[in-house]
């Protein structure tokens, strides 16, 4: 049987183009495995234990670490959490049980716009409202500046994982007389918990790595501090100084803060995929 | 999707409770933004009334002088996000067709998996990359060669080869918004109906005619839609694109030449701002690109939800 000119263009044009796809796949893969090289070839050789417990070194001396950075990425993760997460959790149930309300489309739709605002300029808000009014920077309001960028994330997580519980089992919790808000904090939500803690987990991980926010906020601090009254550091920002920095041993200290803020994404992004799975969620 | 039963006024005081604080939950989002818009353009006051539209256009960006003007910012972000979307759009829409019609299940769940994690570093993460490992890479293996074989003859490739330049920040912003892109694109590629695709198999479409004839037309506004949310994600990056653009305010034709971005002057001058003025003429470029990346996102919104909303009813 033969097959016509035409037909072997289209077959032609069939694998040329189905190819190039599959170098499109490739050239994206590619700068991250080349991220991933130069962290763990330059990251790994500055790594060591005072990276974790001591503070920056002045310029010029040998060794010192990131402890204080480290410390601060915490106490900042925690401020935000502790002020986002009732909000977008709160949020985000109202989307679920108000469903196709025009108010609860309204919120949802400047939810969905919130998760794109440049974190810089969130960071820039939080300074001419917290810190102008508080006289000067704080970790309080680094923590606000990273609430506003995670209260978009969870509540619309939220939301999806309370849609993804079966309706019967809220109509059980009603048929059986429970009231409304106990259906939903006594059967509901504890059904949707995992998809709304694996929700959770990434946007903690991303609200650490993230830079901008603090800029003008916690804006950083050489010290020990765990105040939420004081200027506090972040992994983040000590990495943003670093690397801008003229001095070598600072930026080894770079990449070595860099791997470490990378291996917790990641770690955190890898529990949230395969240890908290929602029976809900198929896949 | 099927929603739960409304929030009704009646039932008995605790749920009437409940009720009015779901709802005041929900009001918190749009009270915040409000209360943002109102924050900055409130700030942004004292630069709007001095310099009204000239700051759209000026060039002129001298703090000690008093003089402010926005149009080197306003260009290097639209030049360092349209770049970025030039070398992104192609690549994350050719993974998405990849990994939605070609790859094995052995192959596409690993490739997506790696795009996933390129979204989750860390942007001051790939600013360090870039400032140690890209920007010197571009200069000797790409701008170099480019001069050498070119000399000025055109003028997006004029001039000394720096490294840090608008193209190393349109690179770096192409990586970035790349997972974006193609995560939207696969999801609206995803829900062509299979009666479609397959019906152009059945009638002897090869594989690529099926997608380019078929799938791609159907998913278009979805996939215009990923790509403006790509590009709200470009025009609003900060620490990436400020660690190698080169941070000049000048508006240069060459790609080789540094460039400065809105974003990237808040985070170099924010804090030094050295007077009133000079802090309200930043707010207003806060205000700017707040503006243009809450346009950007919201006619995203509207056309990716065209698409899925399409499949909620096919």
């Amino acid at each position: 049987m033969s097959i016509s000119l035409r037909d072997r263009r289209r077959r032609a044009l069939n694998v040329v183009m189905l190819g190039l796809t599959g170098v499109a796949a490739l050239l994206t893969v590619v700068p991250l495995l080349l991220i991933f090289f130069y962290l763990i070839r330059a990251g790994f050789s500055a790594l060591d234990m005072d990276f974790f417990t001591r503070l920056p070194a002045p310029v010029g001396e040998e060794g010192g670490g990131m402890g204080n950075a480290l410390l601060g990425t915490i106490v900042l993760v925690a401020t935000a959490g502790a002020i986002g997460l009732p909000i977008a959790i709160g949020a985000g149930v109202y989307l679920a049980e108000a469903g196709s309300s025009r108010l609860a489309g309204v919120v949802r739709f400047i939810a969905d716009v919130m998760n794109g605002i440049p974190s810089i300029v969130v960071g820039i808000f939080v300074w001419a409202s917290v810190v102008v009014t508080m006289g000067h920077f704080s970790a309080f309001a680094g923590g606000v500046a990273l609430a506003i960028m995670l209260i978009p994330m969870v509540t619309r997580t939220t939301e999806e994982m309370i849609l993804l519980v079966p309706p019967e089992l809220r109509a059980g919790g009603l048929a059986l007389g429970f009231t409304r808000w106990r259906t939903t904090i006594g059967i509901v939500l504890p059904a949707a918990r995992s998809g709304i803690m694996t929700g959770v987990l990434v946007a903690l991980a991303r609200i650490a790595g993230e830079t901008a926010p603090l800029l003008f906020t916690a804006f950083g601090n050489p010290f020990w501090q765990w105040s939420l009254n004081a200027p506090i550091s972040a992994l983040p920002l000590q990495i943003f100084h670093y690397a801008i920095s003229p001095y070598e041993e600072w930026h080894d200290l770079a990449w070595a803060g860099s791997l470490v803020l990378i291996a917790f994404v990641l770690a955190v992004s890898l529990a949230a995929r395969f240890l908290i799975r929602s029976p809900y969620k198929n896949g | 999707m099927p929603r739960l039963l409304p929030v009704r006024a009646g039932g008995n005081l605790a749920d009437r409770v409940y009720g009015a604080v779901l709802v005041m939950f929900g009001l918190v989002i749009p009270g915040l933004f409000v209360f943002i818009v109102l924050q900055i353009g409130e700030s942004a006051l004292p630069a709007i009334r001095e310099f009204g539209w000239s700051f759209l256009i000026s060039s002129e960006w001298d703090p000690v002088a008093g003089e402010f003007g926005a149009l080197p910012f306003i260009y290097g972000t639209i030049v360092s996000s349209v770049l970025a979307l030039v070398l992104a759009v192609p690549l994350a829409v050719g993974l998405a067709i990849f990994l939605t019609e070609l790859a094995p299940r052995w192959l596409a769940g690993p490739v997506g998996f790696a795009t996933e994690l390129l979204a989750a570093i860390p942007s001051v993460v790939y600013g360090l990359w870039g400032i140690f490992v890209l920007v010197p890479w571009l200069r000797d293996a790409v701008q170099r060669p480019i001069s050498d074989a070119l000399g000025d003859s055109i003028a997006i490739f004029s001039g000394p080869a720096y490294g840090s330049s608008m193209m190393a920040g349109g690179v770096i912003l192409a990586i970035m918004i790349i997972p974006f892109i193609s995560a939207v694109s696969r999801e609206v590629l995803a829900a062509v109906p299979a009666e479609q695709s397959q019906a152009a198999l059945a009638l002897g479409a090869t594989r690529w005619e099926m997608t380019w004839q078929v799938a791609l037309p159907y998913a278009l506004p979805g996939i215009i839609g990923a790509v403006i949310l790509g590009l709200g994600r470009a025009l609003g990056e900060t620490m990436a694109i400020t660690m190698v653009i080169g941070n000049r305010p000048e508006v240069a034709v060459s790609l080789f030449a540094p460039g400065y971005t809105m974003a990237s002057v808040l985070a170099n001058e924010f804090a030094e701002a050295s007077s009133e003025l000079n802090l309200a003429a930043l707010m207003e470029i806060a205000l700017i690109l707040f503006g243009i990346t809450i346009l950007a996102n919201a006619i995203a919104r509207v056309l990716v939800w065209r698409v899925r909303s399409k499949r909620g009813r096919a």
